[in-house]
């Protein structure tokens, strides 16, 4: 096949649709009204578009409009969820918070920082497809438990977690439960109110609208603590003149991907499905990591023997695929991820770790594109690999 | 990670590849828990490497590392290459990134462990030659 540029990392980020741009554009210019600027037409319609994306933002997730928060980012709508919720008055004072061992680092990071303050944070395994082990989750809440913040999906390996249960859980014992749904929010589909999901972070970069845009769903009758004060926007739960243009943008988005999920799921999971049956039939020695059934619709990650996962993205870059590794060379530290450590890999086998994410804009020859020249690629690294063994 | 042309060139189109059929110094370095093995083969007649080639595990910079520290010691006398350091391997490569360099510690660690064996086989003890041949159980941490 000749040459050609692949985007296989659509859990990293994914591009601004055209319909979206086009929507968004005009807040920049002609509409740059301030939305809190109400008492002129332009002012208005800042703010009624603002409220038109909070809705659409709502409607995927079977939400109310007045519940959905918008942020600056995925991370920031888990900070303000798991530090907003311990430091409210919801909390009761309680100062358990507990989370999984394959939580976003915008959530780890955080547990860590509440833990620094004083804050009883218990972190839950997960079996070997990075399933959070309910027995765990039900024996670690105890009568001081505020919070269990357990994500929607994976980054890494895809896996879907089964929230239901982990909601049940957590309002059989009386806690709250967050949802970190930024990998999964658009993909899937999830309903907070058919669930019981108490707050659900998502990001706008994941579903084909700008990076810097977020939302926080918070249940009505949830008052979080506000960390970001000033001219009360969002009705005071966070400050700061609006994004309007990457809000309208996160709305359409939405919407699009509300309308159109059913199809993309389809069309996404069959693509997926041809790149993890040709990757393991024509490659030897590699497994697929996550859930064989319960993951990202767009997700395939693999662990190949006795390569290293740098070597074979710069080689997929080098055939102008671009792709993921949570090998310890592509982290800043010795360990490969934690993710991929959390699921009982050895550091051996984590090290040839490989995650190729699909999307709408992928095609069936990018799949073979992908399969032809991880064949090619793996079979001369292998040879070069002082640990292969065939 | 950004790597520099030379890196990349390296790591593309890595010099000296395989296994060597008729070597008589081989030294291996490096463990898979820590994700980079480097092994070495030589052949040394008259104390010059006529030949030499590389098999290694690991990063994009650990291939380019290996590659170029077979380059730098082809047809030299032991005693010169028992002169390469890291820092040359880094400088003949134009740099590497920070967290990357222990890559060329392990590549002159490979080096030295291949003629360390080398003097092994010959029955002489490399110890006082050549020193700590690297390859001390633990992960590359203290080179970043
Ligand atoms: C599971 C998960 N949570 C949180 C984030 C952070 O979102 P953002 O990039 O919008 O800050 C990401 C993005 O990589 C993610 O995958």
């Amino acid at each position: 096949m000749d040459k050609r540029f692949v985007y296989a990392d659509n859990a990293a980020t994914t591009p601004v649709a055209a319909e979206v741009l086009s929507k968004m554009l005009p807040y920049f210019t002609g509409e740059f009204g301030n939305p809190s600027a109400g008492f002129y037409s332009l002012g208005q319609r800042a703010k009624a578009a603002i409220e038109e994306a909070r809705q659409q933002v709502a409607n995927v997730i079977g939400a109310e409009a007045k519940e959905i928060i918008f942020t600056g980012s995925g991370t920031e709508a888990d900070n303000m969820a798991l530090r907003g919720f311990m430091h409210s008055k919801q909390a009761k004072g309680r100062r358990r918070l507990i989370t999984s061992a394959i939580e976003h680092h915008a959530i780890l990071h955080t547990a860590d920082a509440l833990k620094e303050e004083g804050f009883n944070v218990v972190v839950l395994p997960v079996d070997n497809y990075g399933v959070v082990k309910l027995d765990a989750l039900e024996n670690a809440i105890n009568e001081d438990t505020a919070l269990v913040s357990i994500m929607t999906a994976n980054n890494e390996i895809g896996t879907v977690q089964p929230l239901r249960e982990i909601a049940d859980i957590c309002h059989k014992k009386g806690v709250f439960f967050h949802t970190d749904a930024v990998q999964a929010f658009g993909h899937i589909p999830i309903n907070v109110k058919e669930l019981g999901i108490d707050m659900l972070s998502l990001s706008g970069h994941k579903i084909n609208a700008p990076k810097g845009v977020g939302a926080l769903y918070v249940r009505s009758g949830i008052a979080l603590q506000s960390y970001i004060t000033g001219g009360g926007q969002e009705k005071g739960r966070r400050s700061g003149t609006e994004n309007v243009a990457g809000i309208v943008a996160l709305g359409e988005a939405a919407r699009l991907k509300g309308e159109n999920m059913e199809r993309e799921m389809a069309y996404v999971g069959s693509l997926s499905k041809r790149l993890q049956e040709k990757v393991l039939e024509r490659i030897p020695q590699c497994a697929l990591t996550g859930h064989p059934e319960n993951r990202l619709p767009g997700n395939s990650s693999f662990v190949f023997a006795a390569i290293e996962g740098e070597t074979l993205i710069m080689d997929l870059n080098l055939a102008g695929i671009c792709a993921a590794t949570g090998s310890a060379c592509s982290t800043a530290s010795l360990d490969p991820s934690h993710v991929l450590m959390s699921i009982g890999l050895s550091h051996e086998r984590a090290h040839g770790s490989l995650r190729l994410t699909l999307d709408v804009m992928n095609t069936e020859d990018d799949v073979d594109y992908i399969v032809e020249n991880l064949e090619k690629i793996l079979e001369r690294r292998r040879k070069m690999s002082p640990v292969w063994e065939e | 990670m950004e790597y520099s042309n030379k890196v990349m060139d390296h790591f593309a189109n890595p010099r000296n590849v395989g296994e060597l059929e008729d070597a008589n110094a081989v030294g291996q370095v490096g463990n898979l828990k820590c994700g980079d093995i480097m092994k070495i083969y030589m052949k040394i007649e008259d104390d010059i490497i006529k030949d030499i080639s590389f098999k290694t595990f690991g990063c994009g910079a650990a291939i380019a590392t290996s590659s170029m520290a077979t380059e730098m010691v082809k047809g030299k006398t032991i005693q010169e290459a028992l002169k390469l350091t890291n820092s040359a391997v880094v400088e003949a490569l134009e740099g590497l990134p920070p967290a990357k360099v222990h890559c060329s510690v392990l590549a002159e660690e490979a080096i030295k462990a291949a003629l360390a064996d080398y003097y092994k086989g010959k029955g002489i003890d490399p110890t006082p030659i050549i020193g700590c041949t690297g390859d001390c159980a633990h992960c590359h941490g203290e080179h970043h």
